[in-house]
């Protein structure tokens, strides 16, 4: 069994990150990280380049965890992680959520509400410390 | 009245709160555009070429100003914190300026393009202000020979000098010809490749074309090119500069306006030659030599610098002889003709304070952008995160707006979709668009200048070479023509060596 985690590189990511390593502690399953992008724009600040990549392996790592980390490109974000979802192995779901204004849930949609709304698996949705 | 007076003229026109307004709008604009890869001045230019419409000539030209001068400003942000040059012509701010950026110097590279640009501005605009009248003065006195072979010596330079193949840039070339070409022949009235369609008799809409093949043209192709692994972004604060930097860049600075301008006011100038050489002069004569290629703020400052005074240089051409040789001023070209005003020598006679307006215009959107910039930057910066879908789909609806405003004919939308396409073929197979554009525009005019030439030579083509400037522009088109060639036969020249570096860094970063 497998859990995958929804990242991107801010604190909700790394907030998801450590719940999803502590679940897969708990459990005693692998880790699944998936960082995508959907690539329409010259910089996406939630997508972790190479720097940041390094940090995570890292940190998966040291904590003794079987892990896989994707970072698909080209994709819508939300739908990307319920096909991973999809897979029989996935057990759980972990993302990190924040507060969204309406007008930019209208205008830009939110991928935390359409993957907790549309995900058939258990969803963890967690918040970095402070907020 | 003195030029001096007609600039204070120009200043007192220019600076109405209205005018003014459009200036701010025109700088912000520019340096959004010029900020984004792939969306440059000239096209924007292009889509805003409707407004000309029901706008004032003088508030139309400030907008465009601010827009051509803003694009410069913002294609150096890019560079510096993208290592994706916004333009061709920042292509060199990138080598330094990426590299300061990443060595956690990103807001004195900022800074150094910032001010460099400004003084470069300044002084290019007051050699404008200069040299333009008394070169337009001394064209007025040249007869259709002359000037026939000074519009060839453009076509030639912008289509053999300017880009890296002279095959694609004659390519690119005659299909602009055969575009101007289209319409009533204004000799003898027999209508040529109008395919019966009445409509095209008074040939294709330049504003058509200008939109197709900058707007819709790039449009197709990022659109084909749309998913890609987003770039690294370098945090930035508000730019500044300590001593040591000033210190470095003030003597930078005014090498690449002495570079940049004369470069730029030439036919086959461009802003790459200027920017390079700027670039290779700062490298041999810096006394830090072994900080070029680890971010030197002397290769930022000089290519900067270069790039600005170039952009102001190319105004000279365009504003005394009528001769476009860049895009953006190709572009601004077809708005004095959307206007009625005949762009050529006679424009400093016949429209004295629209062209002042436009100079003094030049010197107010340059201290505004210096103003907006400094404190902008991280807010530019932030205009990268724009998914392009938006920003294509508004371009596009722009474009269709702007070449159904030409004429309200169902035709131009045909002839949009068409140009379009062509202009996704160019960027396909690598053909430049400007000496297109600069065809479409020049085609005419060297056809009237061409007939007139024989028509007073009795049909004798011993009638070309009647005038001394006519003899001398076409002994420098020989040697334009041919200096490559002896170039080639020189020792591998130092360009080459840049130019393979650039290109190992540009196949590093694909694969990272």
């Amino acid at each position: 069994m497998t859990i995958v985690v929804g990242y991107s590189a801010d604190p909700f990511g790394r907030a998801a990150l450590e719940h999803g390593i502590a679940e897969a502690k708990l459990r005693g399953t692998t880790l699944r990280v998936i960082n995508a992008t959907p690539g329409d724009a010259y910089v996406d600040a939630g997508f972790a380049q190479t720097g940041e990549v390094h940090d995570i392996e890292e940190r998966l790592t040291s904590c003794g965890v079987e892990f896989e980390l994707i970072q698909p490109v080209g994709v819508d974000t939300a739908k990307e992680l319920l096909k991973v979802m999809d897979d029989d192995a996935a057990e759980l779901l972990v993302i990190g959520i924040r507060h969204r204004s309406p007008v930019g849930k209208l205008l830009l949609g939110s991928v935390s509400q359409q993957l907790l709304l549309e995900c058939p698996k258990p969803v963890l949705a967690v918040k970095p410390d402070g907020f | 009245m003195n030029n001096l007076d007609w600039l204070l003229q120009g200043f007192e026109q220019a600076a109405t709160p209205m005018n003014l307004l459009y200036a701010v709008i025109g700088v912000l604009l520019g340096t959004a555009v010029g900020v984004l890869p792939g969306i440059g001045p000239a096209m924007t230019v292009a889509l805003l070429l409707p407004i000309t419409y029901n706008v004032s000539p003088s508030a139309a030209f400030i907008m465009f100003a601010g827009i051509f001068y803003g694009g410069m400003y913002g294609g150096s942000t890019t560079s510096i914190l993208l290592n994706t040059p916004g333009e061709s012509s920042s292509v060199i701010t990138a080598i330094e300026g990426n590299k300061m950026a990443k060595a956690g110097r990103a807001a004195q590279a900022l800074a150094t393009a910032a001010i460099g640009s400004f003084v470069a501005g300044a002084i290019g605009t007051a050699l404008l202000a200069a040299f333009a009248p008394p070169i337009s003065r001394f064209a007025v006195t040249l007869g259709a020979p002359s000037y026939l072979a000074i519009m060839l010596f453009a076509l030639v330079a912008v289509t053999a000098v300017l880009g890296a193949s002279k095959l694609r840039g004659a390519i690119s070339l005659f299909l602009g010809l055969a575009i101007g070409v289209v319409g009533i022949d204004f000799l003898t009235g027999q209508p040529r490749a109008t395919f019966g369609i009445p409509q095209l008799s008074d040939g294709i809409d330049i504003v058509v074309i200008a939109v197709a093949i900058f707007a819709l043209g790039e449009a197709l192709w990022v659109a084909a090119h749309l998913r890609r692994r987003p770039a690294d972004v370098i945090p930035v604060g508000r730019p500044w500069m300590g001593r040591d930097d000033w210190r470095r860049s003030w003597k930078p600075w005014l090498r690449g306006t002495a570079f940049g301008f004369p470069f730029g006011a030439l036919p086959a100038g461009g802003a790459e030659l200027p920017t390079f050489l700027s670039y290779i002069t700062e490298k041999r004569l810096s006394k830090h030599k072994e900080e070029f290629g680890r971010g030197a703020i002397e290769g930022v400052a000089g290519p900067e610098a270069a790039n600005n005074a170039s952009a102001a240089g190319t105004l000279v051409p365009m504003l005394s002889l009528g001769l476009p040789t860049n895009a953006t001023a190709a572009v601004m070209l077809t708005a004095f003709v959307s206007y009625g005003i005949q762009p050529g020598p006679t424009l400093f006679e016949k429209e004295p304070l629209l062209i002042w307006t436009l100079i003094a215009s030049l010197f107010i959107g340059n201290l505004l952008l210096l103003v907006l910039n400094l404190p902008l930057a991280p807010l530019w910066a932030k205009l990268l995160r724009t998914p392009r879908p938006y920003l294509y789909a508004g371009i596009l609806f722009f474009a269709t707006l702007g070449a159904l405003a030409v004429n309200v004919q169902a035709l131009d939308l045909a002839l949009l979709l068409v140009f379009g396409l062509l202009g996704l073929m160019m960027r396909r197979f690598g053909l430049p668009v400007l000496p297109l554009i600069i065809g479409v525009i020049l085609g005419p005019r060297i056809e009237r200048q061409l007939r007139q030439a024989l028509q007073l030579a009795d049909g004798n083509w011993g009638g070309l070479f009647t005038e001394p400037v006519a003899i001398v522009v076409y002994v420098l088109m020989a040697i334009l023509l041919l200096m490559p060639l002896l170039l080639k036969l020189m020792h591998r020249s130092e360009e080459s060596l840049l130019v393979v570096e650039d290109d190992r860094d540009q196949v590093e970063k694909a694969q990272a």
